[in-house]
């Protein structure tokens, strides 16, 4: 009998969660001022929301969380996404690295770090990306070499997204011994949890995207120490761990929601009642957000069982940038318009915005061609 | 998955393996009946689940669909479905005889005039799914009042225009065109409240959408095993990343329209017509989207192997070429997606995708 290559089982949205829903959208309603806003950045925000229990929502009692279903917080961060919420501040902590010091921190990292992120006080970002090591991580050239007490180390990170205000980094990079070894490439991966506000050795020099915005930045790391206690997972251990964070980083509605304010933007253009053509080119988006919305839903399900599908993330992924980079392409078609983000009329900032920001959405977190080599692998071809 | 329904789902596949070969689907093409796939069929009680209180859940009559588009099985199981639903509705009894259900455009309508103690039936019903071979036929129809009436006997036989008619993967398709058909007041009776044309329509569609579900799957599986058997540049093309990567894009959208499909099925549990509609319009929209690429890629895939009639990669994505389109295809069905949503406005867009 065949076989169906990858797994979306249906899932249902418990009660609970849908009974969450309306509290989200009432505390949204509450922090208009804060939403739809370019600044996607904001602790207070993010305090806010840790007032309310929904940040590190899902993680044990025992470190703060709040052992809420991943159901439950796949509403909160939809309800987020969708409004526009500020929610940088604590993202990348509640997302993947809380999760991963969940999974392979020691007691001390867990019962330091984690009660921090769910109040709203920590806020970490990802060290992967180099200067020549992008999508292959294998290739990292940041070097940790071990001496009294800790390690220290060497080399650059590219690319990293909010490390000139992130508190913490969970920096990927090998040990300086672990030499070439052309079977495991990824032999000597090792990560280490990174104080970057308060370690002498890390510069952190902006680069600014070609919107003019500044998200990105160049670290460099000269002579940085850091200590046993602040290493993370096993030596050597690296590129599981990494790994592990993918499902996460790559399922999410965060990878199909980021135009979101375009489509509805669009729908306000379209009218109440337009013709066949217009409402068909909208129908055909609208039922690729609400498919999209699906796969994620069932990818939350086996998350929340303990699985890791990252096959399926992979496909999510794949599809949901190929969605939102159709977006922009389609509001074009049917609504034309002269793209300006400082536009007053919102469709036409948000097609500015869309249009701007479409490139990055297949590159960042695992670019297309990588998550087409993941479902290949998948498919047994590779 | 419940066990009743994976034990269900084991058995219809083994049984669609045995019986779906190439050589009764050439023959089915050719004019032949498959007799025996559809006595092996009607042994597991399936063509009678749409029966009202046959105890068979839709879900798993849909789930089997699946199956039986994933072997291009060309027998009228899903017309038997929804007509024994349909007849059985309106208080009819059926047997397991091979039925059709019509019509199955949305722009047809068939209408009833009282004639005494009968009816007359007026109107065409197109392209009616196994016409040739349905031992019975259950039509919906309005009356003069405007009630929707089922009309359900075996004296239409007169009405058909012509034999020969079918779709691009070589499934009949009959037409039907009545001009005062006299019928007895046996063969006419209500439908059940919220069983119309409309209703019809949507059952329909989510038929099609899973078994385009099922023929994707098998599209994907013979490509993904081609590519690792034919050898080019001295090794399997499914080694070459350009290959690869279509394949995973293939792999992708039959992900999603499996998903999609399932997303539709379980609209049916919504009471609410215009919001089931819009559900199920995302369905069949997205499923056939999916069948697009996915048939492209499919026999880009296989270069000109493919385009044989020899190769069985057609008998999967001729059938997709011709389901994408039945009862409605995706640009009919993505503007009531698109309708739905513009007469809620902008700013009930998020609550309508969520909200249920």
């Amino acid at each position: 009998m065949l076989q169906q290559a990858f797994r979306f089982d249906p899932v249902e949205l418990p009660q609970a969660a849908q009974a969450l829903r309306k509290e989200v959208r009432a505390f949204l309603d509450e922090n208009r001022d804060s939403l739809g806003n370019r600044r996607d950045y904001d602790q207070a925000f993010s305090k806010k929301m840790a007032e309310h229990g929904w940040v590190g929502m899902t993680w044990p009692k025992q470190y703060g969380g709040h052992e809420r279903t991943a159901f439950e917080r796949y509403v909160v961060i939809e309800e987020m996404l969708a409004a526009g919420a500020p929610v940088g501040f604590h993202w990348t902590a509640d997302r993947q690295s809380g999760p991963n010091i969940l999974r392979y921190g020691t007691d001390e990292q867990k019962a330091h770090f984690l009660p921090r992120i769910v109040r709203g006080e920590l806020s970490f970002c990802i060290g992967m990306s180099e200067p020549d090591s992008g999508s292959d991580l294998a290739g990292t050239r940041t070097r940790a070499v071990k001496v009294d007490g800790g390690f220290r180390i060497n080399g650059s990170k590219l690319w990293t997204s909010n490390a000139h205000r992130a508190d913490y980094m969970i920096l990927f990079c090998k040990m300086a011994d672990a030499g070439q070894d052309e079977v495991d490439r990824h032999a000597g991966a090792t990560q280490f949890l990174v104080d970057l506000k308060n370690s002498p050795g890390i510069e952190i020099r902006p680069v600014i995207n070609l919107l003019g915005e500044h998200h990105f930045n160049q670290l460099f790391l000269t002579d940085l120490f850091v200590p046993d206690s602040r290493l993370f997972g096993d030596i050597g251990n690296g590129w599981r761990q990494v790994s592990s964070e993918l499902a996460f980083e790559r399922s999410g509605p965060d990878r199909f929601l980021v135009l979101f304010k375009l489509l509805t933007e669009m729908v306000r253009v379209a009218g109440t009642n337009p013709d066949r053509a217009t409402a068909a080119a909208l129908g055909r988006l609208v039922a690729q957000l609400a498919t999209l919305r699906r796969m994620s839903l069932s990818i939350a399900g086996m998350l929340q069982e303990g699985l890791q599908p990252l096959n399926e993330a992979a496909v999510t992924k794949d599809l949901g940038t190929r969605y939102e980079q159709d977006l922009p392409v389609i509001a074009r078609q049917l609504f034309p318009a002269e793209p300006d983000l400082a536009a007053v009329d919102t469709y036409v900032s948000m097609l500015a915005r869309g249009i701007g920001n479409a490139p990055r959405l297949s590159i960042q977190g695992g670019t297309r061609e990588i998550l087409r080599g993941i479902i290949a692998r998948g498919l047994g071809l590779r | 998955m419940r066990d009743e329904t994976r034990m269900l789902l084991e058995s219809m596949g083994r049984l669609f393996e045995d019986h779906c070969t190439k050589a009764v689907a050439d023959a089915a093409e050719a004019g032949t009946f498959p007799t025996a796939l559809w006595q092996a069929v009607s042994d597991s009680g399936v063509p009678l689940g749409g029966v009202i209180d046959s105890g068979v859940e839709w879900s798993d009559l849909y789930a089997v669909l699946r199956i039986a588009g994933r072997y291009g099985a060309p027998v009228p199981l899903a017309e038997t479905i929804l007509a024994g639903w349909l007849a059985s509705s309106a208080g009819f009894s059926v047997d397991e005889q091979a039925m059709t259900v019509g019509p199955v455009r949305a722009g047809e309508t068939l209408r009833l005039e009282r004639d005494g103690n009968g009816w007359r039936l007026f109107g065409r019903a197109s392209r009616l799914p196994w016409g040739r071979d349905a031992g019975r036929i259950a039509l919906i129809a309005t009356d003069p009042d405007g009630r929707s009436m089922v009309v359900f006997g075996d004296g239409v036989e007169g009405a058909r225009l012509s034999t020969g008619e079918s779709n691009m993967a070589g499934e009949p398709r009959d037409t039907y065109e009545f001009g005062g058909l006299g019928l007895s007041g046996n063969e006419v009776a209500p439908a059940a409240p919220g069983i119309d044309q409309a209703a019809l329509y949507r059952r329909g569609a989510l038929a099609r959408a899973m078994m385009m579900a099922g023929a994707m799957e098998r599209a994907l599986d013979t490509a993904v095993n081609y590519a690792q058997e034919r050898k080019q540049f001295g090794r399997p093309i499914s080694k070459f990343q350009a290959v690869q990567q279509n394949l995973a894009v293939m792999a992708g959208q039959v992900a999603a329209a499996g998903a999609a499909a399932d997303a539709g099925v379980e609209a049916l549990s919504i009471d609410d017509p215009a919001k089931q509609e819009f559900l199920v319009a995302i369905a069949k929209t997205r499923v056939g989207d999916a069948a697009t690429l996915a048939s492209e890629i499919a026999h880009q895939v296989h270069g000109a192997i493919g385009f044989t009639k020899d190769y069985s990669l057609q008998l999967s994505t001729r059938r997709l070429w011709s389901w994408r389109d039945e009862f409605g295809g995706e640009s009919e069905w993505a503007a009531k997606v698109g309708a739905y949503v513009c007469a809620g406005g902008a700013d009930a867009l998020w609550p309508t995708l969520t909200d249920s």
